[in-house]
């Protein structure tokens, strides 16, 4: 027991109720909000710490003992997502403080961010499934609000597919719980696992695994993407980075739990059809990428390029590969809010999002130039940046298992992102200069110094990954090894 | 065209006091048996709907001026703080307590803090409510 | 008893999925409440519905049911009506600007 558990997530909660009671104090909202994302990072950074020291902490809500009530269970797995979460999140704030306008900001943008926060942090936290399901939900509920902040008219024809999409995702999820719940009579995650090792995963519970399958995959962009591009790419950069960084990241952590803990019996089945659906994710975002010409778009499917990677990796399902997954996926959050920081920071310099009507941007702003190009390299995978070690875990992993299609995809895939990002970069900031030094905006602080840490960032993390290397083990160790789980959780030693 | 409305009118002012009544019932009557903070909250919102049906806004903002954003985000701090007030104690997140009070004229009665609770989940239902309400309505 | 629940839920699965997949917007939105409406059912039959007990254990009910499907239940709905509350704003909203609750007239990337 300990209640330092359920801070990350009470933490946003709290000071976004704060937040609704003024409104139009905005240079206080922003400073509440930033204190909140602060603080959840330095809750997050002494829990790891404790991980390491006392393993697994568990904090039953109500003193109910698991699996009677809920319960907020605290790995390194889901520590390093929380921490990488208020570290992002905190960067994007500052970032929305210069862009996001302060009509917006009365609109109870902060509030919406925090409990955007409180729902991703409670998903990454929750060791119930039901509960998964509400913080999802509250997750989805400020998300449907953000992207329909300021009420333009593409945001609002965006956001109706979006909400209907999450929607029937949600029903969907509800259905596979009944069955569940019908099935095994548990809804703790860890006293599923157990029942599920106790009576063999059955045809039944498998197809109920695929049920869950289809309900994240919709959730994280896995194969059924097609409603990603679309919603994404309208809302403004500072929204469009949190949903890029963190949305899908919390589907990718729901499939890991699930097909790590639970449904992890039979591989040969649940983790062939990810694998083919991996691909088909990494093929259709490469044609994306490729095919279009507006910088939102090909950012956008570069989330998907991602997301195909990342879960190739749980795919393949072997020590290595996951724990290359997991470094990919703290690297990728971190880069991809990266991306949409300098896109958003681009768009708002030409106003234009299209590549063809830009050039030579790197005469007016250098230092972005050389952002971009250090974000395209990193996302590549090239070392010393952070995305090197992700990669060559994943490949390694892949070799291991003799699962050659699937490394052929995964690196195919670092071409495209290559070519696609290249291709942007040399459209945009190579050529004649279009913006006259009269012309030219003067590039706000609050617009480069977020993208500035963020670089700082991707360096640390793939010079010295050393630092985070005992967690992500930790992390590893008990994905692959479920049983620590359970007794942490249900406290049979 | 106006619209006669004088039987709605009239069985309303009698009709919103029953309602609310058995909202405050169905509140307390929640601790051990069926009700609580959500249906009270629902009933108490559905009265002030019945309200806002048979007189207009504006009447309604006049009778009863608070804003409704303000009083679901009263309700939401008030269910937060009884969470986190257990934390103060040393206990996990949400726990409850009770006790049993001898009070006078009402005789011996149980008291749990589990009715803070309720009580911020009723606000936060009514304030909720209401202000979907409003917001569907006040520009058509 | 549990027959008679899913053959309900059943058929009201059918008539969301017709009205999911139609044009107009507002059914769209029907759509979705009754589609979770129908899960609502297929919880409740799923925990076991022993047709006259009440989810409640005290000293008087010897025979009561799980309680926990009712709580989900509860709560979900708490959740759809939130979220369906949301939608229909999210649709009023979208009519004001676009002039249209065809669907068929909201596709698509377009440069504005």
């Amino acid at each position: 027991m300990n209640n330092l558990v359920v801070l990350p997530m009470i933490i946003p909660l709290l000071i976004g109720v704060l937040l609704v009671f003024f409104p139009n104090y905005v240079r206080l909202q922003r400073f509440l909000t930033l204190l909140s994302m602060i603080g959840t990072l330095v809750v997050s950074i002494i829990l790891l710490n404790l991980i390491q020291t006392q393993g697994i902490i568990t904090l039953e809500f109500g003193d109910w003992e698991a699996p009677f009530g809920i319960a907020f269970v605290a790995d390194s797995f889901a520590t390093l997502l929380v921490l990488t979460t208020s570290l992002i999140s905190a960067i994007i704030v500052v970032f929305a403080f210069g862009t996001i306008g302060e009509k917006r900001e009365k609109l109870y943008f902060y509030a919406f961010v925090n409990f955007l926060i409180a729902g991703v942090n409670g998903s990454f936290l929750t060791g119930d499934l039901f509960n998964l399901f509400v913080t999802f939900e509250v997750m989805l509920l400020a998300s449907y609000a953000l992207i329909t902040l300021g009420g333009k008219k593409a945001q609002l024809r965006e956001a109706i597919k979006y909400v209907a999409i999450n929607v029937f995702a949600s029903s969907l999820f509800l259905i596979a719980i009944a069955y569940l719940y019908g099935a095994i009579g548990t809804l703790n995650m860890a006293h599923i696992s157990e029942r599920v090792a106790e009576v063999g995963q059955t045809p039944l519970l498998t197809v109920i695994s695929l049920v869950f399958l289809l309900v994240f995959s919709l959730k994280s962009g896995l194969l059924l993407y097609q409603w990603l591009p679309g919603s994404y790419s309208v809302p403004p950069a500072a929204i469009a980075a949190l949903f890029g960084a963190l949305l899908t990241k919390v589907g990718i952590y729901a499939l890991y739990r699930v097909f790590t803990l639970i449904f992890y019996h039979e591989p040969q089945i649940t983790h062939s059809i990810i694998a083919v659906m991996a691909i088909f994710t990494i093929v259709g975002g490469s044609i994306g990428a490729i095919a279009f010409r507006d910088v939102k778009q090909v950012i956008t499917y570069n989330v998907v390029i991602a997301v195909g990677f990342i879960l190739a990796a749980l795919a393949i399902f072997t020590a290595t590969s996951i724990t290359g997954g997991i470094y990919y996926l703290l690297h990728d959050m971190i880069v991809k809010a990266l991306l949409f920081l300098l896109a958003g920071t681009i768009i708002y310099l030409t106003k234009t999002s299209r590549v063809d009507a830009m050039s030579g941007l790197i005469r007016n702003y250098p230092a972005l130039g050389w952002f971009f190009f250090i974000t395209v390299l990193s996302l590549t995978g090239i070392p010393p940046l952070s995305g090197f070690l992700g990669k060559i875990l994943v490949g390694q992993g892949a070799l291991e298992a003799g699962s050659y299609i699937l490394l052929g995809f995964t690196f195919l895939s670092s071409m495209v992102v290559l070519y696609s990002l290249l291709r942007i970069f040399m459209g945009t900031f190579w050529g004649e200069t279009i913006i006259s030094e009269e012309e030219q905006i003067p590039l706000k602080p609050f617009m480069i110094i977020p993208s500035a840490i963020l670089i700082i960032l991707t360096f640390a993390l793939g010079l010295a990954p050393e630092f985070i290397a005992p967690y992500v083990m930790d992390a590893t160790d008990v994905l692959m090894e479920p049983q620590l789980y359970i007794d942490a959780v249900l406290g049979n030693d | 065209m106006k619209i006669n409305d004088l039987i709605l009118r009239s069985i309303t002012k009698l009709v919103v006091f029953i309602i609310l009544t058995l909202a405050i019932y169905l509140f307390f009557s929640g601790h051990n048996a069926p009700g609580g903070g959500f249906i009270g909250g629902l009933v108490l919102a559905s009265a002030i709907v019945l309200l806002l049906l048979t007189y207009d806004i504006e009447t309604i903002k006049y009778g009863i001026p608070v804003d409704f954003k303000i009083v679901s985000a009263i309700g939401s701090l008030i269910v937060l703080l009884t969470g986190l007030g257990s934390i103060l104690f040393g206990e996990p997140f949400l726990t409850m307590s009770f006790a049993t009070f001898d009070i006078p004229i009402l005789g011996e009665r149980e008291l749990s803090t589990v009715t803070f609770f309720e009580l911020g989940v009723a606000l936060a239902v009514v304030g909720v409510v209401i202000t979907i309400i409003l917001s569907i309505s006040e520009d058509v | 008893m549990e027959t008679l629940i899913i053959i309900v839920a059943g058929v009201l699965v059918t008539v969301a999925v017709y009205l999911l997949l139609s044009k107009n917007l507002i059914r769209l939105i029907l759509g979705t409440a009754v589609l979770t409406h129908a899960v609502h059912l297929l919880i409740m039959a799923m925990g076991g519905f022993k047709g006259d007990s009440v989810p409640i254990v005290s000293e008087k009910e010897t025979r009561f049911v799980d309680a926990l499907p009712q709580a989900l239940i509860l709560t979900s709905i708490v959740i759809s009506f939130a979220v369906t509350a949301f939608f229909l704003v999210l649709a009023y909203q979208a009519y004001k600007y676009t002039k249209t609750d065809d669907l068929s007239k909201m596709r698509g990337v377009d440069h504005e």
